[in-house]
């Protein structure tokens, strides 16, 4: 890259009740992770749908963290495993569409500020290396 | 000149399906040629690019285009129909949403060619002859139109008017939709002619059956149960795509015994058919244990491009397989 290293945008979706309290705590607690997130809070994992994730990597993020209360913890009391059920077939289909490295899910409890910093810093390195994405640019162009 | 409407037809990446639903319209043909002139329809009528070339611009007052965009005389073609048309109409599933051609996004030019060229089992090709847009013939040269990297729905190469949809249209939603063209009140612009607002479920028989919650614990493929037919599809655990599919084909598939496989496409206001129905299709499993769901959807939804994008990738969010240069896959 000629202008310095890539800087990959990663959306993540992280529910209220667990994950964004957990990113929260992070925060208070000073605890360092990427500034390549761009946190999108959601009242719980169950509300995120594929059309979310394919429109984030349609408008121009390089990757997609989902994030959600431990199965079992969450606030809803099932959404996550809707959310989990939901992942297995997107999985599936990112496959097909090339797009399987792009979007991860990941449980992230109100406490667990520190495994946030280690689960974000993994994910932003490991979009690094896949390099930037442009979906939209090379999906159009001839 | 006439006072009649002046109309043209024409088809790009098709099964020929198309050009049947038009000639489904059986006696109402009659009726429509007395407020039809066809200006050009190179199935039924013969007449080149030249003479659409030939005419006024807006000189046609509809344009009937089907099938998907794949080829530069695709592009080319619908280019000169849009000048030369006041109204152009996306006809058929794949002018509206890419289609079954649409499918070939899966996979690169390159592999499509090689396979169809050289691989595929009824293929016999010793001197591996692959096709080329130009070749010279007794020192003559010809061309040959380009194909495209992707398959495109129509309104991604050129503006259009309306929409109808189906695989193919059957003649009902094609005569409705011809009443409201030459009604000359037009509904704004983007519609979709000739079909329902509402869910296929709205208008299915079979609708009553179908529980207030359906949670299934099992998915079966349609050729391993002996379908009730009396009895809601979905509920009996084969993949229904009624709920997310726009209504008003009248429920042909249903009535014949097989799911919906969602030809009419997404109701209004929904970007991404395949998202939503794959989103619908999760929210009605049911199991305990996650493992056991993902054995069922392992087995049950091994390609849920073909399930969910059956007609609608080119117009997906993602419009195919990613072929960047990012690493995943390569065109
Ligand atoms: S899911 Fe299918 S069979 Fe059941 S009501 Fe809807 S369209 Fe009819
Ligand atoms: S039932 Fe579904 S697939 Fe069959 S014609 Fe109607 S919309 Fe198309
Ligand atoms: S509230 Fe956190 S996953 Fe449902």
């Amino acid at each position: 890259m000629s202008e310095g290293r890539f800087e990959p945008r990663v959306v993540v979706f992280a529910c209220n009740w667990c994950s964004y309290a957990g990113i929260d705590l992070a925060g208070t607690s000073r605890i360092k992770y990427p500034h390549n997130v761009r946190i999108v809070k959601v009242m719980c994992s169950g509300r995120v749908n594929p059309e979310m994730v394919l429109k984030a990597l349609a408008d121009g993020a390089d990757g997609v963290l989902i994030t959600g209360c431990h199965p079992g913890d969450c606030h809803y009391i099932s959404g996550n495993y809707k959310t989990m059920r939901r992942y297995f077939l997107l999985k599936k289909l990112l496959k097909q569409l090339g797009l399987e490295e792009r979007v991860r899910l990941e449980w992230i409890s109100a406490s667990e500020g520190e495994r946030w910093a280690r689960v974000a810093t993994d994910f932003v390195e490991h979009i690094r290396r896949l390099g930037p994405l442009r979906l939209k640019e090379v999906m159009s162009s001839e | 000149m006439s006072d009649k409407v002046r109309v043209a037809l024409y088809w790009c990446a098709s099964c020929g399906g198309c050009e049947e639903a038009f000639v489904d319209l059986a006696e109402d043909l009659i009726k429509l040629a007395e407020k039809v002139e066809i200006v050009f329809w190179p199935v039924a009528i013969d007449m080149k690019k030249s003479d659409v070339e030939q005419l006024p611009d807006e000189s046609i007052d509809v344009s009937f285009i089907n099938g998907g965009i794949r080829l530069s005389e695709h592009e080319e073609m619908v280019k000169l129909l849009r000048r030369k048309s006041k109204v152009v109409v996306a006809f058929g599933s794949c002018a509206h949403l890419g289609g079954i051609p649409g499918l070939a996004n899966l996979y690169s030019k390159d592999e499509i060619l090689k396979y169809v060229y050289l691989e595929a089992p009824t293929v016999v090709n010793p001197e591996g002859t692959m096709p080329k847009e130009v070749v010279k013939v007794d020192g003559q040269e010809l061309e040959l139109p380009k194909v495209l990297r992707l398959v495109k729905a129509l309104d991604q190469v050129i503006d259009v008017d309306y929409y109808i949809p189906g695989c193919a249209p059957p003649p009902d939603v094609v005569k409705k939709a011809l009443d409201t063209l030459l009604s000359g009140k037009l509904p704004p612009k983007g519609s979709v002619l000739g079909a329902s607002s509402r869910s296929l479920c709205d208008e299915c028989d079979l609708n009553k059956t179908k529980p207030e919650k359906i949670l299934l614990k099992d998915l079966k493929r349609v050729h391993q149960v002996k379908l009730d037919l009396s009895k809601c599809y979905l509920a009996q655990g084969v993949l229904c795509l009624g709920p997310v599919t726009r209504g008003g084909c009248g429920t042909l598939c249903i009535k014949g015994g097989m799911p919906c496989t969602g030809c009419f496409g997404p109701l209004d206001n929904v970007k991404d058919y395949g998202a939503r129905a794959l989103s619908y299709l999760a929210s009605i499993l049911d199991y305990d244990d996650e493992a056991q769901a993902e054995k069922v959807i392992e087995e049950y939804v091994a390609d849920p491009a073909g399930w969910f994008y059956r007609y609608s990738l080119p117009k997906s969010l993602v419009r195919g397989r990613y072929q960047g240069s990012g690493g995943e896959a390569h065109g």
